[in-house]
């Protein structure tokens, strides 16, 4: 992973003797709310329901066991002993005290951690593939590309004003597990014919309150012209952009306005201005920053796989483990390891410091001392030998850490919702935990398939609910909280937003109401194959909304 | 004006919702609450805690409509009855 240089530690260091003198002059009273919001959201310090919020970047998800253990002491001596992984890759503490803010910023630089730009109208934690630099489906490692767009968007003085927040991935297998489309930038790291190395880039992708599928707007733009192309993107962004409305002022809007020929034509303009200056990258820079990411020394482990087979017939809870949550790796000895943080009844995305103590330790036996945080709040261990799958499983079952539901029903994302957030309508923990604990079979579960939920308590859809195979968006109506459910939505290469079936349903009445959607698609699917996804794909939804609401209240609906 | 309203904030030292008691001080538990019936009332919280945010004591000032019951002040939002009571999640099961 990337190591900070000089220049690096300097900047975080300076970073957060600015922010300890902000903050001082706050709480002493020199510096009024309004002065100082800007600037302590750009330090990643919201205000929410009960207290203080601190979101601190993991970029593109990726972090070491010293760094995890970071993140488990600041839980413990400034927090109240737990943190949440989010939807982008980063974490967040619910209980901060603002005067504690610099000194938890100057921890988390002594392990090259910072808490910069994950709030505000900036760039945003630029998010990666989870399985990045390991899978064997990927055409490269997307993770340089994010180090070095990181690096150009830190404090980067054109762009520190934009209208709104901007937000980049990048993936770099066939399959896209960034959810690129729904992003404002959405980057595809891909190979030609040559073997040489380029993007396919799509622009104004985005959920909240208006969701849209990114646009293509260039097919295999050069490695060495991301940033330059980038740059115009932005530049054309910060020109155009709307500064009038906060509620249309993302890029998705621009391009819907504008038109996506009239607006690629706009970058692709600049872009020509830009494509020798100094913005251009040269190869050495790109291989530079790409041996940051070489893969480890991954040794011959062929015991893993007689080990396996017999440790999977003699456990049955550990074969299913292994079948959900283990993913084939680029060597053949090695698999992808998903630890879940959904544990059946429990609250997504959620770790406590005892877990992450626990995940450092295992990381740095079992993994090669490298860890990801998944957009989908998971943690993965990215590098495991298969020789090694039973005693990790098996240190991971007592903590609450060896959940077999990847992908699966209960395997839910669910944002904070109006339990932390000042900003949501409903909850959405405890709707999580109620489908999930209705669903928590581990039988039910293999028999229903892969099935994302995603759950978001307002309109912003930090829960992701638009791409969910089933949406849920809590809002408030009349005092009450009721919850409308989407269909059919997707963040993978055929990306679709969910369809809205019908009438909202109260709290109670929620999880009935996804038992009748899964038992619904169980009784028309083809076959066990057929996946809940392709299933209504195939039929549409019709016959789920008959389902819930009955055939002509459907009409109605 | 026939709605009973509280006073309720965030302290700016630790972000804590605090709502604005009888006594006069910013408490962490609402059921200390200074409860107002008519406008003139709601309109004096109302400049208590416009110089509270100027004195820097605490940010996102606002009165809230609650209901009395059998002694126990409850907000009439969903929103706010969370803010009140915390997190209606048992932590980490």
């Amino acid at each position: 992973m990337y190591r900070y240089d000089e220049f690096d530690h300097t900047f975080v260091n300076d970073r957060v003797a600015q922010f300890r003198d902000q903050v001082e002059r706050r709480l002493a009273g020199d510096l009024a709310e309004d002065a100082f919001r800007p600037l302590r959201l750009m330090n990643g310090v919201y205000l929410q329901l009960h207290a203080y919020m601190l979101r601190v970047a993991i970029p593109y998800g990726t972090l070491n066991a010293t760094q995890m253990r970071m993140l488990a002491h600041i839980a413990r001596k400034y927090d109240r002993g737990y943190g949440h992984f989010t939807t982008r890759q980063n974490i967040q503490y619910n209980w901060p005290k603002l005067a504690d803010t610099p000194d938890i910023l100057a921890d988390l630089a002594s392990v090259e951690m910072h808490a910069i730009q994950t709030s505000g109208n900036c760039i945003r934690n630029v998010t990666a593939d989870h399985f990045a630099g390991a899978a064997a489906d990927e055409a490269a490692d997307p993770r340089p590309y994010a180090e070095i767009l990181r690096q150009w968007s830190s404090v980067h003085p054109e762009f520190t004003f934009l209208p709104r927040k901007f937000k980049i991935a990048v993936t770099g297998a066939k399959d896209d597990r960034a959810a690129i489309q729904v992003h404002d930038i959405g980057l595809h790291l891909k190979k030609n014919d040559k073997g040489e190395l380029g993007f396919d880039v799509y622009v104004g992708g985005g959920q909240g309150r208006t969701p849209m599928i990114g646009k293509k707007i260039r097919e295999f733009l050069p490695e060495e012209d991301l940033l330059s192309y980038t740059t115009a993107i932005m530049r054309v962004y910060n020109l155009y952009g709307r500064r009038d409305n906060k509620y249309k002022a993302r890029i998705k809007i621009l391009v819907h306005e504008t038109g996506v020929e009239k607006l690629a034509a706009e970058i692709e303009a600049e872009f020509n201005e830009l494509k020798n200056s100094e913005l251009k990258l040269p190869d050495a820079d790109i291989q530079a920053i790409t041996s940051y990411f070489a893969p480890p020394d991954l040794l011959p482990r062929a015991e893993g796989w007689a080990n396996l087979a017999s440790w999977k017939k003699a456990d049955p809870d550990f074969a299913r483990w292994v079948d959900q949550n283990v993913k084939p790796h680029k060597h053949p000895d090695y698999g992808m390891v998903t630890i879940s943080l959904k544990p059946i009844g429990g609250i997504p995305g959620d770790a406590t410091d005892e877990q992450m103590e626990l995940v450092a330790d295992l990381a740095e036996e079992y993994a090669f001392d490298e860890i990801r945080i998944s957009h989908e709040q998971n943690i993965i261990f990215p590098h495991v030998a298969l020789a090694d799958l039973e005693p990790l499983y098996r240190a991971l079952k007592p903590a609450n850490l060896a959940t077999a539901n990847s992908n699966l029903i209960t395997d839910i994302i669910a944002c904070p919702g109006l339990d932390y957030c000042a900003l949501a309508n409903a909850r959405s923990i405890p709707v999580a935990q109620e489908i999930s604990e209705r669903f928590g079979s581990p039988e039910r579960q293999a028999e229903i398939g892969e099935l994302k939920i995603k759950i978001s308590g307002c309109i912003n859809a930090c829960g992701h609910h638009h791409v969910g195979h089933i949406g849920l968006l809590g809002v408030e109506k009349k005092g009450a909280e009721l919850y409308q459910i989407t269909l059919g939505g997707s963040a993978d290469n055929e990306t679709s937003i969910g369809d809205i079936i019908g009438r909202g349903f109260e709290p109670e009445k929620v999880t009935d109401a996804i038992e009748t959607v899964v038992d619904t698609y169980l009784g028309l699917r083809l076959s066990p194959q057929e996946t809940f996804l392709e299933a209504y794909r195939r039929v549409g939804q019709q016959p789920f909304k008959t389902a819930l609401y009955g055939g002509a209240a459907a009409e109605a609906a | 004006m026939s709605t009973s309203q509280v006073l309720t904030a965030n302290r700016l030292t630790d972000g804590i919702a605090v709502w604005y008691d009888k006594a006069g001080n910013w408490n962490e538990w609402i059921g200390r609450s200074e409860v107002v019936h008519t406008k003139d009332d709601a309109e004096r919280l109302e400049a208590i805690g416009k110089k509270a945010y100027a004195n820097n004591e605490v940010l996102d000032v606002n009165l809230v409509e609650v209901e009395e019951i059998e002694g126990q002040i409850r907000p009439r939002r969903l929103r706010e009855r969370i803010r009140a009571e915390g997190p209606t999640i048992e932590y980490m099961i």
